[in-house]
């Protein structure tokens, strides 16, 4: 085994860990909001890439203005399931709420299979397929887009939850929601902005990874499940954990498919969560909570 | 000010308010006293838009908000410190004063004052104001207590309902709240709504009062009269009971 080896499985797991990453503070924003977890994420993440493709193949618009549209189209659609499927429910038990996000999962995949077909559909790179070598590793300017739209992300989020009120209002519900109602933030709108958020994120992790990996209507299953993976190893926060998280279990994964066999590339994400879910399920990085009252 | 004519107010199956008629005048202060389920708490909760009343009418300043939603209240003027305190414990002292003013950041007017009530804040509890930074569930229970006034009256309310400030506090830290909130109707002409357990002390503040027992007013009259009147010293100020304000 060689060290340049290694360093390629690295790579390629951190960029992939990144897209998990994304994702997976998707979900972590809409559970802190409301409680839910949204099983729906992944096609929000499955939509941003089959939209991209709508604008760049029938609209013919540049890469530069597909994106932008394609995120756009998918935090719409994103907004609709928070409004038809989430704001209605009368009675939002969690048994309630896994149901219908996993029913309107179905839904929406099944609405990309009609529209989109059944076929595997690629995009261009961004910037071109010219490899480049550091050290005795080769990544694509792919993967350079993919860490650095990450960080971006992360970074403006951190920004928005910490230094904005409206991102500290929208902890204040997570962490409060009667008191959030009774100092007058509309706790509806707040959690409608959290489905915003997440399904562009995701929309935007769906968009930069399809490049490399193609897309199809049903990519958002085995994606969301990764990153769903990824925010329980970061115990559900929608900061820094989650990231680590996901590069955690990217490098993993790619490690595992290339040292043992890129059949259990899948096993080993799955693997991590059911360990973590029985033995931390604060995360792998939480602490027990303790609080003075 | 505040107008509520024959509220009736249920969770469930449980009818919690009974008709329950009451008012209140500009710069008054007036408690609702009453043992436990006498329906204090929902009264405050119905008039904020947490439990809305299912028949009735509440009438603030001649305007109809029985069916207006939280956030609308306290756009209107009436702000709630919720029984037990209810700080966003993970955020700190400043940014639950900011929240306390959510509101008010969407009006560039209202914007520039913000910072100037929040150092009115910090000079009505100076304690908060050594701990701007400090993440407000790690303090204590009184010093919670005060932010959580601080944080409503960051709404500018012109009418503050206070749901059992004195729970568990130190006899000291009492007595510094109700200090404040008289000095609030001095000074602002704030008009309050007070929910106690601690009658003696919210009768000695306020000028009326409401006694409630299961869902119903029972009795209602000016502060000093309620405070003389048999059945209420028999029930809510018993001798046995230690009032803190005696010591």
């Amino acid at each position: 085994m060689q060290f340049d080896q290694l360093l390629q499985y690295a790579v390629s797991g951190l960029s992939t860990g990144a897209i998990y990453a994304l994702i997976g503070i998707g979900f972590s924003i809409i559970y802190n909001a409301t409680g839910i977890i949204n099983f729906a994420q992944g096609e929000f993440v499955m939509l941003g890439g089959l939209f991209t493709l709508t604008f760049l193949d029938l609209l013919k618009l540049p890469v530069w203005a597909a994106v932008p549209c394609a995120v756009a189209a998918s935090t719409l659609a994103g907004l609709v399931f928070e409004r038809l499927a989430i704001r209605p429910l009368r009675q939002p038990t969690p048994i309630n709420l896994v149901i219908i996000t996993i029913g309107g999962s179905i839904l929406i995949r099944g609405l990309a299979m009609l529209f989109w077909g059944k076929d595997t559909h690629s995009i261009p790179s961004f910037s071109g397929d010219d490899p480049i070598a550091i050290g005795g590793a080769t990544i694509l300017p792919q993967h350079l887009w993919i860490l650095g739209i990450t960080m971006v992300i992360v970074a403006a989020n951190r920004f928005y939850f910490y230094h904005t009120i409206s991102g500290k209002a929208m902890r204040a519900c997570s962490y409060n929601p009667r008191a959030a109602g009774l100092v007058g933030i509309d706790v509806r709108r707040m959690v409608l902005f959290s489905f915003v958020i997440s399904s562009a994120m995701g929309a935007v992790a769906g968009i930069i990874v399809a490049p490399l990996t193609m897309t199809a209507y049903d990519v958002g299953i085995m994606l969301g499940l990764k990153g769903f993976c990824a925010a329980i190893i970061g115990g559900m926060s929608s900061g820094i954990a989650t990231v680590v998280g996901g590069l955690i279990l990217g490098v993993l994964e790619s490690l595992g498919a290339g040292l043992v066999s890129s059949g259990y590339k899948d096993a080993i994400a799955f693997i991590i969560l059911l360990l973590l879910l029985f033995l931390r399920p604060q995360g792998l990085f939480g602490k027990r909570e303790s609080e003075r009252v | 000010m505040l107008r509520l004519k024959n509220i009736n107010t249920s969770y469930g199956k449980v009818h919690a308010l009974k008709n329950v008629s009451l008012h209140l005048e500009q710069g008054e202060i007036v408690t609702l006293i009453g043992a436990n389920g006498a329906g204090k708490t929902t009264i405050l909760n119905t008039i904020s838009g947490v439990t809305p009343a299912s028949s009735g009418d509440i009438l603030f300043n001649k305007q109809p908000v029985q069916s207006l939603p939280p956030d609308r209240i306290v756009k209107l003027g009436i702000s709630q410190v919720p029984e037990g305190r209810q700080v966003f414990k993970p955020l700190s002292v400043e940014d639950n004063l900011q929240m306390g003013a959510y509101l008010r950041y969407r009006s560039r007017e209202a914007r520039a004052d913000i910072h100037k009530d929040m150092e009115n804040v910090f000079a009505l509890f100076p304690r908060l104001e050594e701990r701007r930074s400090q993440l407000a569930g790690t303090m204590s229970g009184g010093e919670q207590q005060m932010l959580a006034i601080g944080r409503a009256l960051m709404a500018k309310p012109k009418l503050l309902l206070l749901d059992e400030p004195s729970m568990g506090l130190a006899p000291l830290v009492v007595q510094e709240i109700f200090r404040v909130l008289d000095q609030l109707r001095r000074d602002n002409g704030t008009t309050i709504l007070l929910v106690e357990q601690n009658a003696k002390a919210a009768l000695k503040l306020a000028d009326r009062g409401y006694v409630l027992e299961t869902g119903k007013v029972i009795l209602e009259g000016a502060a000093a009269e309620l405070m003389e009147n048999a059945e209420v010293k028999r029930a809510y100020l018993g001798k046995d009971k230690k009032e803190i304000w005696e010591r």
